[in-house]
């Protein structure tokens, strides 16, 4: 058992642990907030004045939200099948919190402020338990980790995620949820090709599958003012993978205009019907961090993440930039939210086999050939 | 470093597994499944022979394997979905037209 | 006992705990629950012997598209439990026990006889360089389109064909085919039994004559 201690390295473990806590409250926070933006920014394009009364301007109006959602009573209607209806909640949430671990916050080796005093004192915690850690930190990643399938382990479990809104519409034995469910995994396999699909075009331009990575290729700029982000490489190829991109992720996340499992003017709420208080806030809570995954990717992909003016100066600029790209994607989710109708569900299957899958094979074809000419 | 014989031992206990749930399962979905499970065994042996072998070969085979399984599962639920809406049941030994 | 051996451990349990929730279910989408974490599970396995692309393809592929399409024939069928047993499947268990024994001791014999298990080739996780290491996209994609170009196109013809398959056996209106054939079938039946209770009728009454 002493050979299993001593094979850890304390240094990447702990890091990592104080980091995964760190960036999920961080993205716990930008959720509650998204929560509260959606609901101001819907009510100034409709007209109204949107929650206001809990704190100043409203802004302590996620905090009450959830103590709401834990203090309501928690139903489990009685046909349901219960073991599969009070997993699917967790089904849900868990992948799309694991995906977190790869967000690229920042570029690495940024100093540390305190980074001497802060070591010293967890060293002094761990000579007080009987560890000899030896843990230095004057510059420190910001992102937990990165390997060199990062790509592929974001969207293996987003594809994970699918099955608990499956399971929740199949176990709650109500006709909602059961159409919702249906509907939700046709849809979600349906996109998820043109997703992934759309995104090759940037991987022959980084010729990695490590985000970190990606975002390090995209640093630097063409003839002095253009950036070299992905969006503009192997014009127009970048750019029709970007639109693809937005188009597929929209519907991966079950938004308006393709909010179709939980139309509530035709399916009561769609899977999650059933449900109630704290489990429903599982299932709200799973669908803004899908949403605040697709942004990063985004930002991380197309964007160029952290990279913009003087963040090689200051790298702490690095986070910011980050952060207001992915804002400006979230912006997006509920610009769109207030601007577009709902689809009908034929149009969608069409849209999505007929036109956006044909759209990015033939851009896969259209990069191949200008990557070839040109890289 | 684990022993590439408990690889092989538990590919082949999940392999057995799987045939067994080709005899006793009656319903066609199930037994779809047993076959995915019995695809996947012989998976996991693939990937540690070539893990121990440092031939890529091995690895190769599985994603052709899972290329086939991917295939297999399309045109099988086809066929099980156009079963079950001339038999109305999913029971393999219920479907027995062509026995007469 | 290093890390890798509890990791090995914890996932080999749970994917036999898993595969045998499959045989053992009557309710068919506890048995697609059981084969996801069967090949959750695998996909971990993978990952303990450096096959990351696999690991990943793993997961997208057989847990994100195949399974996701048996749970949605599964939910689309609303088939809940199964039904009666016929008097086949008794035998079948009966004969089942004694062949899983069977093949998994011939099994373990074999890997008794030839337990020579050859080390590791050192080279082939490499951490100073990932992308150099066995089982990495850049060494799958380097074999896939060089030495093994053909078989990769093979792959891509029968996908195609699988689609256009399911395609022509999902169709609607193949039901009506189908159902002229039962039609035609079930009148050949009623008209021999009914011939034969004749049949049988007529002798009656010869023998009662």
């Amino acid at each position: 058992m002493s050979s299993l201690l001593n094979s850890i390295d304390f240094q990447y473990v702990i890091g990592a642990l104080v980091k995964i806590v760190v960036f999920w409250l961080l993205i716990m926070m930008i959720v509650a907030y998204t929560v509260y933006a959606e609901r101001r920014v819907l009510a100034v394009i409709q007209n109204r004045l949107g929650p206001n009364r809990v704190g100043w301007q409203g802004l302590l109006q996620p905090f009450a939200d959830l103590i709401k959602f834990i203090f309501k009573e928690d139903i489990i209607p009685l046909s349901v099948n219960k073991w599969l209806y009070l997993i699917a909640p967790v089904v849900v949430l868990v992948p799309a919190m694991m995906v977190l671990i790869v967000y690229p916050f920042g570029p690495e080796n940024v100093p540390m402020p305190f980074g001497a005093e802060i070591s010293s004192a967890i060293n002094w915690l761990g000579s007080a338990i009987g560890f000899d850690w030896n843990i230095k930190i004057d510059t420190i990643d910001l992102h937990v980790t990165n390997f060199n399938i990062g790509l592929l382990y974001v969207f293996a479990l987003t594809s994970l995620g699918v099955y608990g809104i499956v399971i929740a519409g199949w176990s709650s034995n109500s006709k909602y949820s059961l159409l919702g469910g249906l509907r939700s995994s046709a849809q979600m396999i349906s996109y998820e090709l043109a997703l992934s699909l759309s995104v090759i075009a940037v991987v022959i331009q980084a010729g990695t599958l490590d985000l970190v990575k990606i975002v390090d290729q995209q640093s630097g700029a063409w003839f002095g003012f253009i950036p070299k982000w992905n969006i503009l490489g192997l014009f127009p190829a970048g750019l029709i993978a970007f639109i693809v991109y937005l188009v597929s992720a929209i519907a991966e996340t079950n938004r308006v205009p393709f909010d179709l499992p939980e139309a509530e003017t035709e399916l009561v709420a769609g899977f999650h019907t059933e449900y109630s208080a704290l489990k429903f806030a599982l299932f709200f809570m799973a669908e803004y961090v899908n949403m605040m995954t697709v942004s990063v990717l985004a930002t991380s992909l197309f964007l160029g993440g952290w990279n913009g003016p003087f963040v090689s100066d200051f790298k702490w600029l690095g986070p910011v930039y980050f952060l207001l790209k992915v804002f400006f994607f979230l912006f997006l989710y509920i610009w769109i939210r207030g601007t577009l109708p709902r689809f009908r569900y034929d149009q969608l299957m069409n849209f999505g086999w007929k036109i956006l899958l044909p759209t990015a094979i033939f851009n896969i074809v259209l990069a191949s050939i200008i990557g070839i000419i040109f890289l | 470093m684990v022993p590439l014989s408990w690889y092989l031992a538990l590919s082949a206990v999940l392999f057995t597994i799987g045939v067994v749930g080709v005899i006793i399962q009656r319903n066609v979905i199930v037994l779809f499944m047993c076959v995915e499970l019995m695809l996947n065994a012989v998976n996991l042996t693939l990937v540690s022979f070539s893990r121990y072998l440092g031939d890529i070969t091995g690895q190769l085979f599985v994603f052709i394997v899972m290329a086939v399984a991917a295939a297999e599962a399309a045109v099988g639920l086809a066929i099980i979905i156009s079963l079950f809406r001339n038999r109305e049941t999913l029971n393999v030994d219920e479907a027995d037209l062509l026995k007469l | 006992m290093e890390f890798t051996h509890v990791l090995f451990l914890a996932f080999a349990a749970l994917a036999v705990v898993a595969a045998f929730n499959i045989i053992l279910q009557r309710n068919p989408i506890y048995c697609a629950i059981g084969l996801i974490v069967v090949l959750c599970a695998l996909a971990g396995l993978f990952l303990t012997l450096h096959a990351q692309f696999i690991a990943a393809i793993q997961i997208i592929v057989y847990a994100g598209a195949i399974m996701v399409l048996f749970v949605f024939v599964i939910m689309l069928l609303n088939v809940r439990e199964e039904e009666s047993k016929t008097d086949r499947q008794k035998i079948l268990k009966v004969i089942a026990v004694p062949l899983f024994l069977a093949l998994l001791a011939e099994v373990f014999v074999v890997i008794r006889l030839v337990n020579n298990s050859p080390p590791a080739i050192a080279s082939a996780a490499d951490n100073t360089n990932p992308a150099a290491s066995l089982g990495s996209v850049e060494s799958i994609a380097t074999a896939m389109f060089t030495t093994y170009v053909l078989p990769f196109e093979a792959t891509s013809v029968l996908i195609l064909m699988a689609i256009v398959g399911a395609m022509l056996l999902a169709r609607k209106n193949s039901k009506d085919d189908f159902e002229r054939i039962e039609q035609a079938l079930t009148l050949e039946n009623d008209e021999t039994e009914q011939a034969m209770q004749a049949d049988a009728e007529k002798s009656k009454e010869e023998v009662a004559a």
